[in-house]
């Protein structure tokens, strides 16, 4: 199959559908359900296919992969058939292109992201209320997440980034919480959330869109005209040439961008959307936003911010990791504070990827550069990782909120007797997101502390004590939901019921649960099964970073 | 000249000038049949719309035709020029006439008896509003203001019962001849001190006396005549402090009304005021190979903070309001904002060759901003007609009722917001491009922070529509084949600038209409 055919339509596929389903009458429920789980079954095993395909680029004499920018590059002369870059003119008038393509650094993520879509899709079965337009947006929203880890174009990346916003806000609005007043007078709610997330994340839009514009204008060489580009292994490879971007410039493209993908992730201070939405948003939502939505503004840093603006990021490094550890703390602690289950679990988001931060953070031109690849290695891992466990964790917290309506740690209680099975499940699931040997959780952990001791043995010991605050929350938690005594008071207002008749996991929660489960033992036992194909890319990056730092000192 | 010589001038070319006047003359035609009509017909809208129908689509074609041909010329003494900015701007005012006669046929706007009177001040003013685009002389130029006015002040209060419509409408008299008598004086002070009132003569005239031996010279009158002409222009735009009028008037107004004035006229004003500044500063410009040139640096300040305010207020100020016309009103005041910022930045450029492209960048907003504009006023429109309020709170749960006007209405607001994938996006994006490449990073700045701004009112009604409860017992819009064709197309059009080739397209076309500007 052609790689045009293929990566097309891996992102435009769920826009197909969505279109479709707007033929199907409403009323189809299990029909339209059907047919957005089909496309997300699809998706994922064109994912799959794609993993193959680049896994056929591979030089089988000395086991490399031709790097992203060679094939680009290639791409522009004429279209190979299997480089797995596509590449055509689209507006002209201002050089944008349809421009695709994969290299280690995006391809977990896109494989992450057709399998939490999958199994999201698979948890929105309890969506009851206007299904269709749920699954438009839902695969709308697919679309936008595939198009933005593929696009290799600033300005058609910045389309797809936007793209997501909108069917979030309405996932979030409509099918989260309803709205609410809260005793003190504030308005919460679906509503509220969403409209949040949308302002935090145009805010930080339209701070990337300056830095678009910015490096459009800017020379390609000294003394030269406008670049003219929104090619994005051009502006890597001009970043690369000493003395093109100063450092002043590095600074004002980096801050952009830093503000821009923070938001997202969401390193502190700008997390305080994510909570909010997290706990008002139905459960399939929480689980692409915790797995797949955080990813993206990692991403954002390592394939943007950081080889466009190498200079300001090596300048900022201690801001990046101090701010990373940070996160990681106040995640944890923030976290042991909650009462509510799923707040709970969105700290623990904040905190684990505060591990991403710190890993992309601890660039030292001093020491070993090895170091730092991997604690960089160490951050793409967590963030494949956390992009299990998290979806994982917040499916764990809709089972039992389906079951009791209420989200309360101190009302639950009891649970391993009553629920074995989803007690079991739920320590692995938990255990991977505390980060335990031998599960997904650990393999990022170790490598990003590892990797940032010769950076900072501070940060490094304070980080890895971030790793007790979370052994600390989560095995709390799990006493406080499934040991002990079932608490009198286990159903939510307005529902009762018998606690000890609380039926244990259904067959579609299985089916959801046992894949996430498998793949957070087979990441924590044998990580090779990513690093294989992400950690060249990844190193590629780190040489030409560290390189290109080198030519300008 | 003397009187004779003028005379000549025009009885000379009387025969090609009239040949290049042919659509406005098709649209006079039209007129006159309809007030004939009226005479043997005193009830029924059907013959007086399907005229009115044919009449601007024979006009259109015409104008069509007369783009193709490619004519470049002054014609009538001096009084108009047909250029490509001329071209632009019959079309996109006709092809504006044809879809509004299309939206009254959806939501029968004119009752039976007044259909005639409705049609012919509706093409009145779009007559005005093609001359105030190509008038380069002064006293055509007044003229062409109160031609596109008077029927304007008509259509707003044309709802007969309705006492806001009548308070619209004086209102709408009252700011509007102020300001024509600010900008009448304005122009009588600029062609008494230059002794003429052809613009392109007086642009000339202006560079000279500014350029004198004692180095830059720039005489008070100068400026006040200039300022005075611009006040004018930005009650025409509604631009900040000029702005009181909008909300009323759009208000009291019917939407379809309110629709028509905020694509039409805004745009007339913007043509108006692009002409009018890009022809005096240029020859200035030029004189002085494009130094800083404190007069139209200065003149580049004002529109600036101008538009930074217009912006800011309208974004703000929208915010508040419960009646969908009146946050529209504000809406289009803030939009106004925005394309009066690439014209600040085409004078201040200080001659990069951004000059003709930083008013290209204001018609292609425009024509984005039709389609997204006219499309709100259109569900505005037809959702009064269906349950009989315009009031937000109304509003609730609609998706359930309309889908087809919700989801339109999404796209349509989205698309004023500016959010990829839709047009909005794009001319919004064109406009921030200027503003970087010129320089104006303030301004580059306002902008961006009045999109966010302008996200909490454009979602809070589409929140409203979708997320709340519905209002219980709110009939539903029965939806014809017509509504849907129109609301089709236009939630298209704002699809269509991504599809390869259209953006292209489209900007080819009024790039080709600046290039051709006649310029002194």
């Amino acid at each position: 199959m052609s790689d045009t055919i293929l990566l097309s339509a891996i992102v435009f596929l769920p826009a197909v559908a969505a279109l479709i389903l707007v033929a199907v009458p409403g009323r189809q429920k299990e029909l339209i359900k059907q047919i957005s789980f089909a496309t997300t079954v699809l998706v994922f095993l064109l994912t799959l296919v794609l993993l193959a395909q680049y896994f056929e680029l591979r030089d089988p004499a000395t086991g490399s992969w031709p790097t992203l920018a060679e094939r680009a590059a290639a791409a522009r002369e004429q279209d190979l058939p299997n480089d797995l870059v596509v590449r055509y003119p689209w507006i002209s008038a201002f050089g944008v292109e349809y421009y695709l393509g994969v290299d280690g650094i995006s391809l977990p993520l896109v494989v992450l992201t057709g399998f939490i879509s999958m199994l999201a899709m698979l948890a929105s079965w309890g969506i009851d209320k206007y299904v269709r337009g749920y699954c438009i947006l839902f695969l709308l929203l697919v679309t936008g997440m595939m198009g933005t880890f593929v696009a290799l174009d600033f300005f058609l990346f910045y389309v797809f980034w936007e793209l997501m916003l909108l069917p979030m806000y309405f996932l979030i609005g409509i099918w989260g919480a309803p709205s609410r007043v809260e005793a003190d007078g504030r308005v919460r709610g679906g509503p509220y959330a969403a409209i949040k997330f949308f302002i935090y994340t145009l805010v930080g839009s339209v701070l990337i869109l300056v830095a678009i514009l910015a490096l459009y204008f800017h020379p390609a060489e000294p003394g030269a005209g406008p670049a003219y580009t929104f090619d994005i292994m051009r502006l890597h490879s001009i970043a690369q040439q000493a003395g093109v971007y100063s450092l002043g410039f590095q600074l004002l493209i980096f801050v952009l961008l830093y503000i821009g993908f923070a938001i997202k992730v969401p390193v502190f201070p700008f997390h305080t959307w994510l909570p909010d939405a997290h706990v008002e948003a139905p459960t399939p939502i929480s689980m692409i936003l915790a797995g797949i939505l955080l990813k993206m503004g990692g991403y954002g840093f390592i394939r943007l911010a950081y080889p466009i603006a190498p200079e300001a990021a090596h300048y900022l490094a201690w801001f990046i990791a101090g701010i990373g550890v940070w996160n990681i703390l106040y995640g944890a602690l923030a976290a042991m504070a909650q009462t509510d289950f799923k707040k709970l679990v969105a700290y623990s988001s904040i905190s684990h990827m505060g591990y991403v931060m710190l890993g992309f953070g601890v660039w030292t031109l001093m020491g070993d550069p090895d170091k730092w690849s991997m604690a960089m290695n160490g951050a793409m891992f967590q963030m494949i990782a956390h992009g299990i466990s998290s979806p994982a964790m917040f499916f764990a917290v809709g089972v039992i909120y389906d079951r009791i309506h209420h989200r309360d740690l101190n009302r639950m209680g009891g649970l391993a007797n009553i629920m074995p099975y989803y007690a079991g499940i739920s320590a692995i699931i938990f255990f991977a997101g505390m980060g335990l040997p031998g599960l997904c959780g650990f393999i990022g952990e170790v490598f990003t502390v590892l990797g940032s001791w010769q950076f900072s043995r501070l940060l490094a010991v304070l980080a890895a004590s971030g790793v007790i605050l979370t052994a600390g929350y989560i095995l709390w938690t799990l006493q406080r939901v499934f040991l002990g005594r079932p608490s009198p008071e286990m159903f939510g207002e307005g529902h009762h019921g018998d606690p000890n008749a609380l039926p244990d996991l259904s067959v579609r929660e299985w089916v959801i649960a046992v894949p996430m489960v498998i793949m957070a033992v087979v990441l924590g036992v044998y990580p090779d099964l990513v690093f294989r194909f992400m950690e060249p890319s990844v190193t590629q990056l780190i040489q030409d970073l560290t390189q290109t730092l080198a030519q300008a000192r | 000249m003397n009187l004779t010589e003028v005379f000549e001038v025009v009885r000379s070319d009387i025969g090609s000038s009239l040949r290049a006047f042919l659509p406005e003359l098709a649209l006079v035609a039209t007129i006159l049949v309809l007030l004939l009509v009226r005479l043997f017909q005193r009830q029924g809208t059907y013959v007086s719309r399907a005229l009115a129908l044919i009449g601007s689509i024979v006009a259109l074609l015409l104008a069509l035709e007369q783009y193709g041909a490619g004519l470049h010329r002054e014609i009538f003494g001096g009084m108009l020029a047909v250029d490509g900015y001329t071209h632009f701007f019959r079309l996109f005012l006709l092809a504006f006439a044809v879809l509004m006669v299309w939206l009254t046929m959806l939501t029968n706007m004119p009752e039976p008896e007044d259909a005639a009177d409705f049609f012919v001040l509706l093409l009145g003013a779009t007559l005005g509003m093609i001359l105030m685009s190509s008038s380069i002389h002064l006293l055509m130029l007044f003229m062409a203001v109160e031609m596109a006015s008077l029927p304007s002040y008509g259509l707003a209060g044309f709802l007969k019962e309705s006492r806001r419509a009548g308070e619209a409408s004086l209102k709408y008299v009252v700011f509007g001849a102020g300001a024509s008598g600010i900008m009448l004086y304005g122009m009588s002070l600029l062609a008494g001190r230059f002794g003429t009132a052809h613009l392109p003569t007086l642009a000339e005239r202006i560079a000279q006396s500014v350029a004198t031996e004692h180095g830059v010279v720039i005489e008070p009158i100068l400026v006040a005549g200039v300022l005075l002409v611009l006040v004018g222009i930005a009650f025409k735009v509604s631009a900040v402090p000029f702005h009181f009028w909008c909300p009323d008037v759009f208000h009291g107004a019917a939407a379809e009304v309110a629709g028509f004035l905020s694509v039409a006229s805004k745009g007339a004003a913007l043509a108006l005021l692009s002409r009018f500044v890009l022809t005096l500063a240029y020859p200035v410009l030029q004189a002085f190979g494009f130094a800083q040139v404190s007069l139209t640096q200065a003149l580049a300040l004002t529109l600036a903070v101008l538009a930074a305010v217009t912006a800011t207020y309208g974004n703000l100020a929208a915010y508040a309001q419960t009646n969908l016309k009146r946050l529209l009103a504000y809406s289009t005041i803030a939009h106004a904002g925005y394309m009066l910022m690439p014209i600040a930045a085409a004078i201040g450029s200080s001659g990069r060759p951004n000059f003709a492209t930083a008013v290209d960048v204001v018609l292609f907003y425009l024509v984005v901003y039709l389609f997204m504009n006219l499309g709100a006023f259109a569900v505005v429109a037809l959702i009064r007609n269906a349950i009989g309020s315009e009031d937000l709170s109304h509003y609730g749960g609609l998706i359930h009722r309309n889908p087809l006007l919700t989801v339109a209405m999404a796209v349509f607001l989205l698309s004023l917001t500016g959010i990829p994938p839709l047009a909005g996006f794009v001319a919004k994006f064109r406009i921030f491009v200027v503003l970087y490449q010129t320089g104006f990073y303030w301004l580059l700045a306002v902008g961006l922070a009045n999109t966010v701004f302008s996200l909490f009112y454009y979602v809070k009604v589409l929140r409203v529509m979708i997320i709340d409860e519905p209002v219980p017992e709110t009939p539903a819009w029965q939806s014809n084949a017509l509504a849907v064709a129109f609301h089709v197309l236009l939630i298209v059009a704002n699809f269509a600038l991504l599809i390869p080739g259209v953006w292209n397209g489209l900007q080819d076309i009024t790039t080709g209409a600046v290039a051709t500007l006649l310029l002194p």
